[in-house]
């Protein structure tokens, strides 16, 4: 494993250096804002409101990061051609995918909580204190991380067989199917063949389940999160995931360089 | 027999092109070759020769479609075996936010050095290829040779046994080159195995043991420079100044550069020759053997392949 975390450790690095955490200060103007804006406008929901706009700020900057940094994960070096170096040396593909991803689940690690921070710091400027009720949000924020880190997985995989353009498209496309999963299983259409509802309901339960991870609502309103749901959530990104990742492998091990 | 250093049996790549990759391009033929322990191998051949699909093979940068490779015995399939290799790409690019001293240390770690191992060998190694200065200076600010430099670093920084350098001299500046050499000679007397692929050949010349001939991906011989270009003279040059107004048969057939004129002769001319200009009152400023170089014998594989080449698309129409 040191070839993996030595792959990690300087992918996290490459991500502080190129300025990827620097989405922070927007992400703490933005909670700033909200908080002094939130306690001038609403009475008797500020929470709610800090708490939803927090925790959709951290998805969609997680989502970007992910995606976008994700796909380039593999193919900027193959396009740069640094990887002709480090494979030179006595690592194997699949270490070097794998520093790759621990490396991005890093530095998007970092990114959350630290945006986390920042959605307590606005929580407690609105309510000049924290509840017990709030450790929530970090459930909330730990199941957001867990479907970035199932996202940046679907990138590196499509990345490494096709353009980043497409890596891109792909994996946003898999990503809004994804959050749609539940329903494709439940729906009822009177107007579709019983062999294509079949089809459609096989396809949503090979596409990864975003549904779980949304625990948004309950969190806002100060309600739990079952336990259960968390251990089935972190189950099924690391049984998944492992699949996803082990798909990208056995494709980038026999993959031409250019 | 000792084990050769690379061993390359029945190499062979295409290259898909064209509409959905449907059309293939042979980049690689049937490659066979040794290259012998401890010797300095260059490997020769015009731009898109195969030169480096060969060593990409090598290196499992890309994947052979028939033909297999060993490296110190083992096969290339084998990721150890990368243990006693170096290798530096051809315009090699690393990451740009680190610095030469950031990167070094990255690529030692794969090799399982200690942290005041790597420290050292990384100094030493800056101090080798002369970026001792430029160490805390991001490779983004860096200039091609530098870049080359830092690649030719990377490549030897855990004394391998075997150094595979996918032309070594590009983008090096003339003391940039000598350098190169000095440090691929010193390989040498080490008693490490270096393969070499260029297309400047004084430098095959002055380093390489052997050199392969590459042409239009395949082989066209191996062997040591001298023995690839023949090594029967093929006659004599005079080198002379005289002044004006005098004359000798031998000027009809010489050239004028200057005050100095240049002739080339059979060998059995030479005393005639040498005869008629002290007659004249000549100044004879040297006489020298006249050896096919291995620039001509590269050129003239070049040339009679793309003869070949156009003949087959003449008797293809």
């Amino acid at each position: 494993m040191r070839n993996v975390r030595t792959v990690a450790a300087n992918t996290f690095r490459e991500a502080v250096r190129d300025r990827v955490l620097y989405n922070l200060v927007f992400f703490a103007l933005l909670m700033m804002g909200a908080a002094i804006l939130v306690g001038q406008i609403s009475i008797g929901i500020e929470e709610s409101v800090i708490v939803s706009l927090g925790l959709t700020a951290i998805s969609v900057i997680g989502l970007f990061i992910a995606v976008f940094i994700g796909v380039g994960l593999v193919s900027k070096e193959m396009d740069k051609r640094t990887l002709y170096a480090l494979l030179a040396k006595p690592v194997e593909r699949w270490e070097f995918l794998l520093g790759k991803f621990c490396g991005l689940v890093m530095t998007l690690t970092v990114n959350t909580a630290a945006m986390a921070v920042g959605l307590y710091l606005a929580l407690w400027t609105v309510k000049h204190t924290l509840e017990k009720s709030d450790a929530w949000v970090l459930v909330a924020v730990y199941l957001i991380l867990l479907k970035l880190a199932l996202i940046v997985a679907l990138a590196m995989l499509f990345s490494c067989f096709t353009t980043p353009f497409l890596a891109i498209l792909f994996t946003a496309g898999i990503y809004v199917a994804g959050v749609f999963a539940g329903d494709l299983r439940t729906m009822q259409a009177v107007d579709i063949s019983a062999g294509a509802m079949t089809l459609m309901r096989g396809i949503s339960y090979l596409l990864p389940n975003f549904e779980n991870f949304t625990v948004m609502g309950a969190v806002a309103h100060g309600r739990g999160v079952p336990g259960a749901l968390v251990g089935h959530a972190t189950l099924y990104v690391v049984c998944y995931g492992a699949v996803v990742l082990a798909g990208a492998a056995a494709i980038f091990s026999r993959r031409n360089l250019k | 027999m000792a084990t050769p250093a690379i061993e390359i049996e029945h190499l062979s790549k295409e290259y898909p092109y064209g509409f959905l990759n449907l059309k293939k391009k042979k980049s690689l033929e049937d490659l066979s070759m040794r290259v012998e322990s401890g010797e300095v191998f260059g490997f020769l051949g015009p731009n898109g020769a195969g030169k480096s699909t060969t060593i990409k093979l090598l290196m499992r940068l890309i994947f052979p479609d028939g033909g297999t490779a060993r490296i110190l015995g083992k096969s290339i399939d084998d990721v150890s075996m990368h243990r006693d290799i170096g290798y530096l790409p051809e315009q090699p690019y690393f990451y740009d936010y680190l610095t030469a001293a950031e990167v070094l240390d990255y690529f030692a770690r794969f090799h399982g050095l200690t942290a005041a191992d790597r420290q050292t060998r990384v100094q030493n190694m800056l101090k080798k290829v002369g970026l001792e200065t430029a160490k805390k200076i991001q490779l983004r600010k860096y200039s091609k040779g530098m870049l080359q430099r830092v690649g030719l670093a990377q490549a030897i920084l855990h004394d391998p046994q075997v150094v595979i350098l996918d032309e070594p001299m590009s983008g090096l500046d003339p003391l940039g080159r000598r350098e190169v050499r000095d440090i691929i000679l010193e390989l040498k007397k080490k008693g490490r195995t270096v393969l070499f692929s260029t297309h400047i050949l004084s430098d095959a010349e002055m380093l390489c043991d052997r050199v392969g001939v590459i042409v239009g991906g395949k082989l066209r011989g191996v062997g040591a420079p001298a023995e690839m270009v023949g090594i029967k003279t093929q006659g004599i040059e005079i080198s002379f100044e005289m002044s004006d107004g005098k004359s000798v048969p031998l000027l009809a057939k010489a050239t004028r550069t200057g005050e100095c004129y240049r002739v080339q002769l059979p060998e059995e001319e030479l005393y005639g020759a040498i005869d008629q200009l002290k007659a004249a009152g000549a100044r004879i400023l040297s006489v020298a053997h006249i050896k096919p170089t291995l620039e001509e014998f590269f050129m003239n594989l070049v040339e009679a392949d793309r003869a070949q080449a156009n003949a087959v698309e003449v008797s293809g129409k």
